[in-house]
């Protein structure tokens, strides 16, 4: 009965400890302060993937928070596309991953690309989040209904519902380039992303 | 069951002595106070080490710059905050740089907490930034900072003898760079 009490109480104890010690909040800004949930340090990467650099990327349409539908396709053989999931609004890291994307506009101009974000959040809920980013120049798609079906379609959806942090970078053809799941507690840093654009050229 | 009671209690001392110990770590630098002891890496630009007053290579600390009063903007380049900020911090150091009194006595940088040096460079280029911006890659000055919010400013006063003095410390926008201007100068006794 003793053991089983202090084994108990030190398996909680542990866990305090690890929540105490383990945030990693790369989400500095103080615009969000209050506003971000803190899950704590989360498994890194928690879905299988599903496509490989070389394959077709998937078709899809959604809806962005314009109003407009944004599909895949209409940039075939127009724009090189980049498909930033985040795994949710009010999450830390991704809080700051798309203001920071906000000012690199001339990076994807520059290799001819345009941007997608992508959350499985509601449309008011993607409204409420990015507002105080300012006027992001990319659309915000939300994948919601039904529930991450095009995170589901590119191998990022993970066992709660949210998407990986991932990024896709898809060619004129439709081909997928580059893909980088993310450690989700991490922010990918822009270069990466930058070193892939220019190898579309 | 008395033993169990022992064993709890040390075990919740030991815990919170620990917690103690390491929120006592990390505390942002106090007004009055000293800088962490923090190392930047010597910019590469003739124009940056002009503008610090120094020379050579690898790295320096801030109390070394040349200068009364050093202002240090802790930024990152994601932050939507720092971005709004950059134009009213562009302000300040022009107001600086305009007025004969203060220009090579009052000298501004910034910290990217997080950003490697190419996420430096692109709010650099983005905001036309002039003064010295430097990388945190691995956000160690951002830690020994106490992990503050962003943007984060910090005013030092350096004294004669080398030594310096924490004047402002404070979370958030400066607001208004005439009205900031006016308090660093207050506060340092810079006439």
């Amino acid at each position: 009965m003793n053991k089983k009490r202090i084994t108990r109480l030190i398996l909680i104890i542990w866990i305090i400890s690890i929540i105490t010690f383990i945030t990693t909040d790369q989400c500095l800004s103080e615009m969000f302060k209050d506003y971000i949930y803190q899950p704590g340090t989360l498994k890194p990467i928690d879905s299988v993937p599903k496509l490989k650099v070389g394959d077709q990327a998937p078709d899809f349409t959604l809806p962005a928070i314009s109003g407009e539908k944004v599909s895949m396709n209409q940039y075939l053989g127009k724009k090189n596309v980049v498909i930033s999931f985040v795994p949710a609004a009010w999450t830390p890291v991704c809080s700051d991953q798309w203001p920071g994307y906000n000012i690199a506009k001339n990076y994807f101009d520059k290799y001819d690309a345009i941007l997608i974000g992508i959350t499985v959040d509601n449309i008011p809920t993607l409204y409420a989040w990015t507002t105080p980013m300012g006027k992001l120049w990319f659309p915000v798609l939300s994948d919601f209904w039904p529930h991450g079906a095009v995170a589901d379609k590119y191998g990022v959806l993970r066992s709660n519902g949210v998407s990986e942090r991932a990024l896709f970078v898809i060619d004129k053809k439709g081909i997928i380039r580059y893909i980088d799941i993310h450690d989700i507690n991490k922010r990918p840093h822009l270069e990466n992303l930058v070193k892939e654009l220019e190898k579309l050229k | 069951m008395k033993k169990t009671i022992i064993s709890i209690t040390v075990i919740i001392f030991l815990f919170s002595g620990f917690v103690a110990v390491a929120l006592a770590a990390n505390e942002p630098p106090k007004e009055g106070g000293m800088l962490p002891d923090i190392k930047l890496q010597m910019p590469k630009s003739p124009e940056g080490k002009n503008y610090l007053g120094l020379k050579g290579d690898g790295s320096f600390t801030i109390p070394q710059i040349k200068a009364n009063v050093v202002i240090i903007e802790i930024y990152s380049m994601y932050c939507p905050y720092c971005q709004k900020e950059a134009p009213i911090v562009n302000e300040l150091f022009n107001l600086i740089e305009k007025n004969p009194d203060l220009k090579g006595k009052i000298k501004i940088i910034g910290i990217g907490a997080g950003n490697t040096p190419f996420e430096v460079d692109t709010f650099r280029k983005t905001y036309d930034i002039p003064f010295p911006l430097f990388q945190d890659e691995d956000f160690s000055i951002h830690k020994a900072c106490g992990e503050v919010r962003t943007p984060y400013f910090i005013a030092i006063k350096i004294n004669k003898k080398g030594t310096h003095q924490v004047i402002y410390s404070e979370l958030g926008t400066i607001k208004n760079a005439e009205d900031f201007l006016k308090m660093i100068r207050k506060r340092s006794g810079l006439k």
